[in-house]
């Protein structure tokens, strides 16, 4: 019985454990109702994608409101798959996150932090799971207020100005894509995705919607980081703190991915847009530049948190790069990678939030000797690294190994080319980090060996592991990709 | 509309930011007013309380931080950023086009699912205000999410601003203080205000109230009683206000108002329907429904009019 109201508890645990923590007042006590209630949303996420995967679609109405009229929450592989990885990510994120926090925030806003963490969960999976554009609205509000309210938290004073800036970016992303949302509602008169895809396309020369359709992807464009768009996000990510980076770089640019994922094959899915003009031309062009530009930009950083942030970028190329090939083996390889990038990239940056926590700086310069002064972190940033690079077994060559293919199917010979500059990019970024890191001896007067405590070290290794795990064994998430592909290019039901 | 035109016009040249935070608040009022002419008296309430009420003194508060005078900056015009602007401009007028005249009844929007609104929310809720049927309960769930909104933008002004004083604003501070003073001591005000608030604070419990039967709800009853309440505490002394509601007592309205609201959808979920299925909470539909609805009503009035209070009195202790 209660089984039929998950796709509802998924997203209002969460929403209800946020103002328990502001009564709460108490840090710890805050952080164990946060604790808690991931992990119930990480079941509940995993209970749903294992019944959309034996069952299909989940409808869920809101208030018991059919659609269009109600809101209805549509849960299939794709938005079932996104919910596990960000539950997975917030739950994982929580043990290390209570150290790490308490040495990064005063002890009297504590709670309010976890509260703000709880409502950015939700919002994120919010976003995910609705099916009513209006509302993922809704949520992309509440997800983008606690996301830059924690960012702005961070130690340094520039955490601030990293905020207002993406405060400022973020809020003409959500302006245009309500924009867009108000122009498809006024030429169909309806909110709700799966009828919107099957009224559209009778409307769809019209120029209102190909406006919207402009101002949907330029808004969602900001919210993803595309290329040019993306420079709110190396600020924010490289002053946020630990715990934050960590969790809004692995799933908050993931679920706005997502969203674009789900506006222009769901929604706009009846419509051709994709044969009309030079759209997968254009994104392909931008994905390319991301995937290299950024990555040089990322050779040249000094601050290795900012060198992961750039890094982010041109992953963010990798999935965009997929979703323009329009083929289900390139949509694949994005939605493998969303998974994919999302434990590595989590994986590295808690390294980070490691040897702040011990060092009390990500500058490249205080990384001397740290392969022997921290050997555990220093063993997974590497075991990461290689991932990011797409050493074979990691999951990185899993992306990179279907996305490469996609290219080869479309004849992209060009796309084949940028993912492997941008490979070999990734292999000196990486490469000049171990080097300091290794081959340098320690400064004089540091203490010999101290690692950062178990509770962040676990937490770590098991976002380092699951990206060896699924690297070698890549059938489960595979197949999901690959069913979350075709539905995705399957009749709008 | 040439009124609003002209006004964001001059904010935009204007550098004095005085004089700016005075003109948006005008903007606000036209804009309220344009609601009112496109028949959204709703939103009108919500943008005449905000917009030019509380916003303005938000604003206020913020100069009185910081300075008044905008400084010129160095760096060329924005010659792209005006380019970029004017083509979005164009790229939006571009879009208008194709759109449904003004008031065509043959548009979509009033074909596709507003009928079952406007024919059915009589049977199934039973409330004379469609509108309230809509952001109650068809599509509750977003009003849930904009409740939400509002708690963030609160706890987030709490987490940002709320820190522990600083030595560096004790100046400012003794500026505004001398300003609250001679506030006090005017008895104009004094009198005028100590008249209107009574008043003020029954009409934000009417409209919350009376929210299902003509324009209003929780938003903004929240809101008013908010604003109410704000002026007592310009008038007066942020002080005296907080001795009245404590900010503890803010705080925890803040959170049992969006609790409340989630509460009743819980209680939907528990009663066998789905999440916020009011319907189930009584023997029959439109007495759940009405119900629910008073009952998530009251929820946003809580936590809007916690949330404005919570603001500013974290920025007013900025301030003292």
């Amino acid at each position: 019985m209660i089984a039929a109201q998950y796709p509802a508890l998924q997203v209002v645990l969460a929403l209800l454990a946020a103002p328990v923590c502001l009564i709460l007042r108490r840090p710890r006590a805050a952080w164990a109702v946060a604790t808690v209630i991931t992990w119930i949303s990480l079941a509940i996420a995993l209970s749903l994608l294992g019944r959309v995967w034996e069952t299909g679609v989940i409808l869920y109405p809101m208030g018991d409101w059919a659609a269009p009229w109600g809101i209805e929450y549509q849960i299939d592989t794709v938005n079932a798959f996104m919910l596990v990885i960000v539950t997975l990510i917030g739950s994982v994120v929580m043990p290390f996150a209570r150290a790490s926090v308490e040495a990064e925030i005063e002890e009297e806003r504590i709670y309010l932090f976890y509260c703000m963490y709880l409502l950015n969960l939700a919002g994120l999976l919010g976003i995910a799971i609705t099916g009513d554009v209006f509302n993922l609205f809704v949520f992309l509000e509440i997800s983008s207020l606690s996301s830059y309210v924690m960012i702005s938290l961070g130690r340094d004073q520039r955490a601030l100005t990293a905020a207002y800036r993406y405060l400022v970016m973020g809020t003409i992303g959500a302006t245009f894509y309500i924009i867009g949302v108000g122009m498809m509602y006024m030429m169909t008169g309806t909110l709700n995705m799966a009828d919107l895809a099957t009224i559209l396309p009778a409307v769809a020369d019209s120029r209102t919607i190909q406006v919207a359709l402009g101002f949907l992807t330029v808004g969602l464009g900001l919210k993803l980081a595309l290329f040019p768009l993306h420079l709110w996000l190396p600020n924010a990510y490289t002053y946020a703190p630990s715990a934050v980076t960590v969790f809004l770089a692995a799933t908050g640019t993931k679920v706005a991915v997502y969203a674009f994922i789900r506006i222009f094959f769901t929604v706009f899915g009846g419509v051709e847009v994709f044969n009309a003009g030079f759209i997968p031309e254009i994104l392909a062009v931008l994905a390319a530049l991301a995937m290299i530009g950024a990555s040089v930009v990322a050779i040249y950083q000094t601050d290795v948190k900012r060198l992961l942030a750039y890094s982010s970028i041109a992953q963010i190329g990798y999935m965009v790069l997929g979703i323009s090939m329009v083929t289900v083996t390139g949509l694949a390889g994005t939605i493998v990678h969303l998974f994919n990038h999302a434990i590595m990239k989590g994986g590295l940056f808690m390294a980070m939030g490691c040897i702040l926590f011990k060092i009390g700086s990500v500058q490249l310069d205080q990384f001397e000797g740290l392969g022997k002064r921290m050997p555990v972190t220093m063993a997974a940033f590497v075991a990461g690294g290689f991932s990011l690079i797409g050493v074979p077994l990691t999951v990185g060559f899993v992306s990179k190994w279907y996305l490469v293919q996609a290219a080869l199917e479309k004849g992209w010979w060009l796309a084949v080319a940028a993912i492997l500059v941008s490979s070999l990019l990734a292999v000196i970024y990486i490469w000049r980090v171990v080097e300091v890191a290794y081959f340098r001896p320690p400064p004089k007067g540091s203490a010999e060996v101290s690692e950062a405590p178990l509770s962040m070290l676990v937490p770590l290794w098991i976002l380092i592991g699951a990206s060896y795990y699924f690297g070698i064994d890549a059938t489960r998430t595979l197949d999901i990709a690959f069913v979350a592909a075709e539905t995705l290019f399957g009749p709008p039901q | 509309m040439v009124f609003m035109a002209a006004t964001s016009f001059a904010v935009a040249r204007l550098r004095n930011l005085f004089g700016v935070v005075m003109l948006t608040g005008i903007f606000s009022l036209m804009s309220a007013v344009l609601y009112v002419v496109l028949d959204a008296v709703d939103v009108a309430f919500t943008e005449a309380a905000v917009g030019a009420g509380i916003a303005t003194v938000l604003m206020l508060g913020t100069l009185a931080l910081t300075t008044s005078e905008e400084r010129v900056s160095e760096a060329g015009k924005p010659v792209w950023a005006l380019a970029l602007v004017v083509a979005t401009g164009l790229v939006l007028i571009y879009g208008t086009f194709d759109m449904p005249p003004f008031g065509d009844p043959y548009a979509p929007i009033h074909h596709h699912v507003a009928p079952r609104y406007l024919e059915k929310s009589g049977q199934e809720i039973g409330l004379p205000n469609v509108v309230t049927s809509v952001l109650a309960s068809y599509r509750g769930y977003d009003t849930l999410g904009e409740v939400f909104v509002i708690f963030t933008a609160a706890c987030g002004v709490l987490l940002i601003i709320g820190r522990p004083k600083r030595g560096r604003r004790r100046t400012l501070r003794m500026k505004v203080g001398e300003m609250r003073h001679g506030m006090r001591q005017n008895v104009i005000l004094r009198v005028v205000s100590k008249l209107l608030i009574p008043f003020i604070l029954v009409f934000a419990l009417y409209v919350q109230w009376h929210g299902d039967f003509g324009p209003g709800g929780g938003f903004q009853a929240g809101i008013i009683f908010a604003s109410g309440f704000i002026l007592y505490a310009l008038i007066f002394d942020v002080d005296t206000s907080r001795m009245v509601v404590p900010s503890g007592v803010t705080r925890l309205v803040l959170a049992l108002g969006v609790m409340l609201y989630t509460g009743v959808g819980v209680a939907g979920l528990l009663r066998g329907g789905n999440f916020l299925n009011y319907s189930v909470l009584a023997e029959e539909q439109t007495a759940g429904q009405h119900l629910g609805i008073l009952l998530i009503e009251f929820g946003v009035g809580l936590t809007v009019a916690a949330a404005m209070i919570t603001i500013f009195y974290t920025f007013a202790r900025q301030e003292h």
